[in-house]
């Protein structure tokens, strides 16, 4: 599969994972800008460098100040974060689990997302809150979910999902130096799955989604983990002979409207395709406007695939049925194909 | 257990006079608020401080301009007496755009960095969390700068409480807790709602010294907030003050009375902070009885003088709605 079709290398490619390209992302935003902090669970060497390492080394180069471990208490992480940002710095803040964000929804959304209009643009709040989720690990019904939509639906607050390691990089890049509060949500295999990344990749802006394959037939829109899911069934649907535009949106909110809905109007289908709940997820925002921007441009219902009205389960047969597999893509890519 | 503070600093005569100043205006400024609302001219709900005036003026006279207060909802006092101008003030509760917040936030959420008023809450408990972000902040610049996050005695039962003191604990930041403890959360009284006596006992389980204060007297609360503002700046960690208060119109303004016993509030008004503060200053010679009304007259004139400005002022455009959403200005 090629990842970085629309990626202009500029310089060699490296074979890095999402975590690499994180930790890169984070030690050349630390070298450059002394108010880049840091803090979450685990974070600093002492407890590990981060619960699967990404944060590996950067309290022993940039010191314990800037790198802060604390106890597990969300709420006090979001809140030190806002406070600190108002005072002119740039933290990132690590929720170790979507699901723990729950916990700190008051600093999130009532304080982090709101304090700029609530104050009249005195109050800044330029924070990143990086979070990690996904179905896949038998993680079951607290460890693994995608609330995006939450975040999304929160005016004030960015909502950005990367799917490659140079997606990370880059986008961690733009999300720190940004002025206002955006959520990086990094999902399981996207930290793990090494890909070929420019060694000098940088900032990616937030807001733009990425067209990866280019096709005339259908769009297919995804982001994340489930972008993997996507070539695997664009891969079969390319050899049944339909041709599909690929988009990795990137960022949720604000989402990229010109690119998704040029690429729709080109092709006159559009299935999205999330792994969070199919009811009001983002592939309904996404649908409701794609049908006013473009009725009676469309060739076919906009499709939408995410994961039933149930919690995360835990066995791995239900696991499987939950997330949302090749088959199920190829067959509602071919359905829309098929419609008209 | 409570502490008791030995070395307890007094303030001098001047600054009796200065902290006098801030009640006043506090006062004066709650007493035209509730005025104006009961004339229809503000329409906001408002949590007056009445009663509670002596906690943050007291605090604020050992505050500089750039130290910083978190505060909540029934929090004007606490900007007042951090010193904001009433003007942006006035206009703000009027939801006028030459509020401080250009009428986006509103009495429960007025913002004045310049005086170091950084966060106004909403939310019971949540002045605690931002404030030590303050505290972190200020040990990056290795600067010795103090915040204060005022709260109530409801807050002291929330999540966000214990988070928060937890942490400043853990990392010895320079924030001041003050629980303004006036004895009701909304209308549940104290003891049906917080299971210890003393609210300062819990400092204990946070690694940091924890006081009873006569939030009625400041100059106990000048005592021990001298106490605790040292112990910040000096980069040895946080304090808890409990300050005992009372609050005289209720939880909102409008509530009536009757989850109060029958006589409290009266018996609570022998202990309001400002006639017992004023006798003490006539009766030790720092002020005349003269000096004082001409203080209040002055006050009176710029709380006028305040509530003129802010209705000469424009209401926002609605544009403002796509405005401060994000830094860079929502398309129409």
């Amino acid at each position: 599969m090629s990842t970085d079709t629309l990626e202009k290398p500029t310089t060699e490619m490296v074979k890095m994972n999402g975590m690499q390209a994180i930790n890169a992302a984070l030690v050349e935003a630390m070298e450059a800008d002394p108010k880049v902090i840091l803090l979450g669970e685990d974070v600093a060497d002492r407890e590990g460098g981060g619960v699967i390492g990404v944060t590996r080394g950067l309290s022993t180069k940039f010191g314990d100040l800037r790198v802060r471990s604390t106890p597990i208490a969300e709420q006090a992480i979001v809140g030190a974060a806002i406070g600190a940002a108002m005072a002119g710095y740039k933290p990132i803040a690590e929720i170790m689990l979507m699901n723990f964000t729950t916990v700190a929804m008051d600093m999130i959304v009532n304080h982090a997302a709101k304090l700029r209009f609530m104050s009249g643009g005195q109050s800044q709040v330029p924070m990143v809150i990086r979070t990690l989720t996904g179905a896949g690990n038998q993680t079951a019904g607290q460890h693994a979910d995608f609330y995006e939509a939450w975040f999304c639906h929160t005016a004030g607050i960015k909502v950005v999902i990367p799917w490659t390691p140079a997606d990370f990089k880059g986008l961690y890049l733009s999300a720190i130096q940004d002025p206002d509060p955006v959520m990086i949500i990094e999902s399981g295999k996207t930290l793990f799955v090494p890909m070929d990344t420019p060694a000098n990749q940088g900032p990616i802006p937030i807001g733009k989604a990425q067209v990866v394959t280019e096709g005339t037939d259908l769009t297919i829109v995804s982001y994340g983990q489930m972008m993997f899911t996507v070539m695997q069934a664009v891969e079969e649907l390319t050899k049944a002979g339909v041709s599909v535009e690929v988009i990795n949106l990137r960022t949720i909110s604000p989402w990229d409207k010109e690119t998704v809905l040029a690429s729709a109007e080109k092709t006159g289908r559009l299935l999205v395709v999330h792994e969070a709940g199919r009811n009001f997820g983002p592939g309904a925002e996404i649908a409701a406007t794609a049908q006013e921007a473009l009725f009676g441009k469309l060739k076919a219902p906009v499709g939408r695939l995410g994961a039933p009205y149930c919690s995360v389960p835990f066995a791995k047969k239900l696991e499987d049925a939950f997330l949302v597999q090749p088959p199920e893509i190829v067959a509602e890519a071919q359905k829309l194909v098929a419609f008209g | 257990m409570s502490q008791t503070l030995t070395n307890r600093a007094s303030p001098d005569a001047a600054t009796q006079l200065d902290i006098y100043r801030r009640m006043v205006r506090i006062e004066r400024n709650d007493e035209f608020t509730r005025a104006q609302i009961r004339q229809g001219r503000i329409t906001a709900p408002y949590y007056s401080a009445r009663g509670q005036e002596a906690i943050p003026s007291a605090i604020s006279s050992l505050l500089n301009d750039d130290d910083k207060i978190c505060t909540i909802y029934r929090g004007i006092h606490d900007m007042v007496a951090k010193n904001m101008p009433l003007r942006p003030l006035w206009a703000e509760i009027s939801g006028r755009v030459d509020g401080t917040c250009k009428g986006k936030g509103g009495p429960m959420h007025l913002t004045h960095p310049e005086t170091g008023v950084m966060v106004t809450t909403g939310i019971v408990g949540s002045s605690m969390p931002i404030a030590n972000g303050f505290g972190w902040a200020a040990l990056l610049d290795g600067s010795k700068q103090v915040t204060v996050a005022y709260f109530g005695d409801g807050a002291s039962n929330i999540g966000a409480f214990h988070e928060a003191l937890n942490l400043a604990g853990v990392w010895k930041l320079p924030v001041i807790f003050v629980c303004q403890n006036n004895g009701f959360a909304e209308h549940t009284r104290y003891e049906n709602g917080t299971a210890v006596d003393q609210i300062s006992k819990r400092a204990i389980g946070y690694g940091m010294p924890g006081y009873t204060v006569d939030g009625n007297d400041p100059i106990d609360v000048y005592a021990h907030a001298h106490a605790a503002i040292e112990r910040a700046r000096a980069g040895e960690g946080p304090t808890l003050l409990e300050c005992k208060t009372f609050r005289f119109f209720g939880h909102v303004f409008g509530d009536d009375d009757k989850y109060m016993n029958p006589g409290e509030k009266d018996a609570a008004r022998e202990f309001d902070p400002l006639p017992r503060f004023r006798q003490k200053l006539i009766d030790d010679g720092i002020a005349t009885e003269e000096q004082l009304e001409q203080l209040k007259a002055e006050i009176e004139a710029e709380v006028k003088d305040a509530i003129e400005f802010a209705q000469s002022c424009e209401y926002p455009s609605v544009d403002e709605l796509r405005r401060d959403v994000f830094a860079e200005e929502i398309p129409a």
